[in-house]
């Protein structure tokens, strides 16, 4: 490891301390997207009279993914290249767990809830 | 590391083309395993919040005969919030760019104004939570509030403790100047940060915008 060091020692800073280079572009842009992804859904539940609540929740969760996305892209620097894939499969592997928890905790709950005979006070207290 | 290089088996490359770390051309590359070690923490915290979303959205409307988000949300709070931590988001891109140009100065400066967008978020949020419980909808009220306040205060105590790491790092880059190390230190506080803004967009498009909706 020295070696290597001594043979690049003042060659090029920049390249050699492992931290990715990042450009001023890439943060422009992804400021201009985030603003705009914002604007929108809080502009439309502020603003929205009588729209349809349902099509506005869903608007609401899909330009939010995409600001996630945006947010990954310009602010995180993620691609499928950087850190030699390592940290793009370790996102997806998140993603999945992610995906899991959440979509596993909404439909088993939303199903206790449809599916448990309501009780009244009286029976909760007949319950052994 | 050179040694452990070239003392490594070959046959751990089943397909004939080894492993991408296993670096045969003799290229340096430091400090690889810090920022890849520092996303694997930032993806188990984003575990952490998945688990309280999950919690937010099982308990979310269960209020209790207490008041609902349309009754407590402010939404042009919630706004001015929003636009703190993204405008905090490019401070900070900006403290990045001057960190490669080598401008201490400026690096020190972009740095202090994203600490004052955060410290400004943590007012705002800090003021939002002391509204709520002076109204007596704090996290005892319904498992709604108490969900609530679980997924929301979380991101808060991660934002206050990006802002003590950025005060941290603020006197290291002032006294010790631009090193590697502080560079690295840096760009993964670079990555925390912008991580929080992720899991905020997910914080004011599920538990504020779509809270306020029937």
């Amino acid at each position: 490891m020295s070696a290597h060091h001594d043979a690049h020692a003042g060659h090029d800073e920049h390249e050699d301390d492992g931290i990715p280079h990042v450009h001023a572009r890439d943060y422009v842009l992804g400021f201009v997207f985030s603003v705009l992804l914002t604007a929108v859904p809080f502009g439309l539940v502020m603003a929205g009279g009588n729209a349809n609540p349902t099509l506005i929740k869903v608007l609401i969760l899909a330009l939010a993914a995409v600001q996630v996305v945006v947010h990954m892209v310009y602010f995180l620097h993620m691609s499928p290249k950087s850190e030699g894939g390592w940290n793009f499969l370790a996102l997806l592997f998140t993603g999945v767990l992610v995906v899991i928890v959440l979509a596993g905790s909404l439909w088993v709950m939303f199903h206790l809830d449809t599916n448990m005979m309501p009780m009244t006070p009286h029976e909760m207290r007949m319950v052994p | 590391m050179s040694e452990a290089v070239t003392l490594a088996p070959p046959s751990h490359g089943t397909t004939g083309t080894p492993p991408a770390f296993y670096d045969l051309e003799g290229r340096h590359h430091p400090q690889n395993g810090t920022l890849l070690g520092f996303w694997l923490y930032l993806m188990s915290d984003l575990l952490i919040f998945a688990c309280l979303f999950a919690t937010y959205g099982v308990l979310g409307r269960n209020y209790a005969a207490g008041p609902s988000g349309a009754d407590l949300f402010e939404l042009p709070l919630i706004a001015v919030n929003t636009a703190l931590l993204l405008v905090s988001s490019i401070t900070y891109g900006m403290a990045m760019i001057a960190m490669q140009a080598r401008r201490k100065r400026q690096v020190l400066a972009w740095l202090a104004a994203t600490g004052l967008l955060g410290l400004g978020f943590l007012g705002i949020e800090l003021y939002e939570f002391h509204h709520l419980i002076h109204l007596g909808a704090g996290p005892g009220r319904s498992a709604f509030l108490s969900s609530f306040f679980a997924l929301v205060g979380t991101h808060g105590l991660h934002v206050f403790f990006g802002c003590l790491w950025l005060a941290v790092l603020m006197v290291q880059v002032q006294r010790m100047g631009l090193t590697v190390a502080n560079r690295r230190r840096l760009f993964c506080l670079s990555m925390f940060w912008h991580f929080l803004d992720v899991v905020w967009i997910g914080v004011f498009s599920f538990v504020y915008l779509m809270g306020v909706l029937p």
